[in-house]
């Protein structure tokens, strides 16, 4: 054996040292008992702790569906009797449910689909091409994350009141159109990605363009997902902008409008959770679906 | 004609061409992002620092008043308290919420089963929207009907205020935020834990190192990078608090829930004093951007980089 070898060409007294280091750590490894299914024991407290995190949302879910009386019981029932739907009927039939969530759609799929245009392009840019300004532009560009909103948004308010997009989606739309981090998170991507193929298709005679639509952008795929769900998600939660930017109610997105039916139906809690529901179910499916590549964005620019 | 190009010539002139069309297309794919990107960030930034010596009231651009907004926010006992308020959040959730981060990756980090379950509940909660989270809690811990209540009175506790006590709401709040973002702390410190190559771990076994020696000497030193991020992701994050504070208390009760970007929201939105706001919004700016370059340099000294 090689450790064999190692050890043999030290001095007899360091040998021995070794071996009994060596004996001992193959003691604390072996070590019977419950320290030997020490790595299942985590279980004890994983187990109840992701059970209690999820908790909150089971049981919206579970509200959802029982009546006014059955959740105002004490002590609240822990499962429907039945499956009552009216909370559902109250939100999709008797309120702008529908408009709101249909806005959010029309936001969230309009911010995906340009940032994945945009922030590709100069992500891209930055990483592959050598232009004038790039280094500083790069720099202005990923400056601009600290600078926090409540600075910029009354005179965003103002200048988009005086061009007339206060009260309309494109008020929403149009900052969501690409972000920093989105054209960081492609810069990163690009930077890693091998060169040679790009210079094959140059070599081939295609433009700039072609080379980035016809073989980058398919081989940026996992990077495209996850700028994809990150967008989504983000641009499907915000509350803040929108509740500024937008005052009638047909023009609200869902968590706005949450926020007002919520007023609204004070004590009608199979309304309210039937509502929460709705409104957290499609940002849930999303990052069920592409979790994965989630997590590996997020980690990625960290350590990136 | 003596036009012979030598081959000097031409091959600056080619370069000379390279450079045009590089700097065409970089400036045509990069264009519009960097516009709007910075379009919206530093034209709104410097007419806020414009607005702020005003008095504006939102529609009206209003007068130039110098600087009597800075001058009566440093008397402003409201805005006092939303300093206190968020700085109180950052104090009970940043330190907890970063080890019981650190603390669950750990769990995680090992041949363990159901990992992939684990990760999902945990994060579960920082994708789900805010709003919707603030208003389920709002019930969860509502003083009559709420679950909380109901189980402190089956186990003969009394009842509790919660969100509609002045000395509970601000750690009830904390609680609920602590819920939304731990599940983002585990996976940073679970990628940067499966980072420590196993040799090194073996190693310090061998060098008769313990599972706490290990902790102090392996493990910490390898995330204290990921932690000064998490502590600046922290920082910004706690700053900008409002969806949990509009969904259920609205600042109140007695102003005890009342942070600096519900103020801000509150001063521009609702009262229209959007010059006195945009000079409060400048002071968060400032006091947050001193908190991250402070942690920063922090990091800096003890040679820890991102």
């Amino acid at each position: 054996m090689t450790g064999e070898q190692t050890l043999q060409a030290m001095p007899e007294a360091d040998l021995t040292l070794h071996r009994a280091r060596i004996a001992e750590a193959d003691r604390r490894m072996h070590r019977s008992g419950w320290r030997r299914r020490l790595p299942q024991r985590g279980h004890l407290v994983l187990m109840p702790l992701s059970i209690i995190v999820v908790m909150p949302f089971v049981w919206m879910i579970l509200t959802s569906f029982m009546t006014d009386t059955e959740i105002n019981t004490i002590p609240p029932p822990l499962w429907p009797r039945h499956l009552y739907t009216g909370g559902y009927s109250t939100v999709l039939a008797s309120s702008d449910f529908p408009y709101w969530f249909l806005n959010s759609l029309i936001v969230s799929g309009a911010a995906v689909l340009a940032q994945l245009i945009l922030c590709s392009l100069a992500g891209y840019a930055f990483a592959r091409i050598q232009f004038r300004g790039s280094t500083v532009m790069l720099i202005l560009v990923l400056a601009t994350a600290l600078i926090p909103i409540q600075l910029t948004v009354i005179p965003t308010f103002v200048i988009f009141h005086d061009i007339g997009l206060i009260n309309t989606l494109g008020a929403l739309i149009l900052p969501q159109l690409t972000s920093a981090l989105g054209i960081y998170l492609m810069y990163a991507f690009f930077q890693s990605f091998p060169r040679e193929l790009e210079e094959a298709g140059r070599i081939d005679g295609c433009s700039r363009l072609q080379v980035f639509w016809k073989i980058v952008l398919p081989l940026a795929k996992p990077a495209l997902a996850a700028l994809g769900i990150i967008t989504f998600i983000y641009a499907w939660n915000d509350l803040f902008w929108p509740l500024i930017a937008i005052t009638s109610s047909h023009t609200f997105t869902v968590q706005v409008g949450l926020t007002t039916f919520q007023g609204e139906h004070i004590t009608h809690w199979s309304a309210i959770t039937a509502a929460t529901t709705l409104t957290t179910v499609p940002v849930l499916l999303v990052f069920l679906i592409g979790q994965r590549r989630f997590i590996q964005a997020i980690t990625g620019a960290v350590k990136g | 004609m003596a036009t012979t190009l030598d081959e000097a010539t031409i091959a600056r002139e080619a370069n000379r061409r390279i450079r045009r069309s590089n700097n065409i297309t970089g400036w045509a794919f990069a264009g519009p992002s960097v516009i709007i990107v910075l379009g919206l960030s530093f034209i709104p930034m410097i007419w806020a620092a414009y607005l702020s010596l005003t008095d504006s009231n939102l529609v009206s651009p209003g007068h130039f008043i110098g600087f009597a907004n800075y001058t009566a926010l440093a008397k402003d006992p409201m805005l006092r308290q939303a300093f206190t308020n968020t700085l109180l959040l950052a104090v009970m959730y940043l330190p907890i919420g970063l080890a019981a981060g650190l603390a669950v990756a750990i769990l995680l980090n090992r041949k363990i089963k159901l990992i992939g379950f684990y990760r999902t509940c945990f994060l579960v909660p920082f994708v789900a929207s805010t709003a919707a989270e603030g208003i389920l809690f709002g019930f969860i811990f509502d003083p009559n009907f709420g679950i909380v209540n109901a189980g402190l009175q089956a186990v003969g506790l009394p009842r509790q205020g919660f969100l509609q006590d002045p000395s509970q709401a601000l750690a009830v709040l904390a609680i609920v935020y602590f819920w939304t973002q731990f599940g983002f702390n585990i996976v940073i410190y679970l990628a940067a834990l499966q980072d420590i190559p196993q040799e090194v771990l073996e190693a310090a076994s061998i060098d008769g190192a313990g599972r706490w020696a290990k902790f102090w000497h392996v493990t910490l030193p390898t995330v204290r990078p990921v932690t000064i991020f998490l502590l600046v992701w922290g920082l910004i994050d706690v700053f900008q608090f409002f969806d949990l504070v509009y969904t259920t208390t609205r600042g109140g009760p007695l102003n005890s829930t009342l942070t600096l970007v519900y103020y801000i929201w509150e001063l521009a939105f609702n009262f229209f004093t959007a010059g006195y706001g945009a000079a409060v919004a400048y002071v968060l700016f400032f006091t947050s951007l001193i908190a991250i370059i402070a942690v920063l340099a922090y990091g800096r000294r003890r040679r820890i980089t991102l």
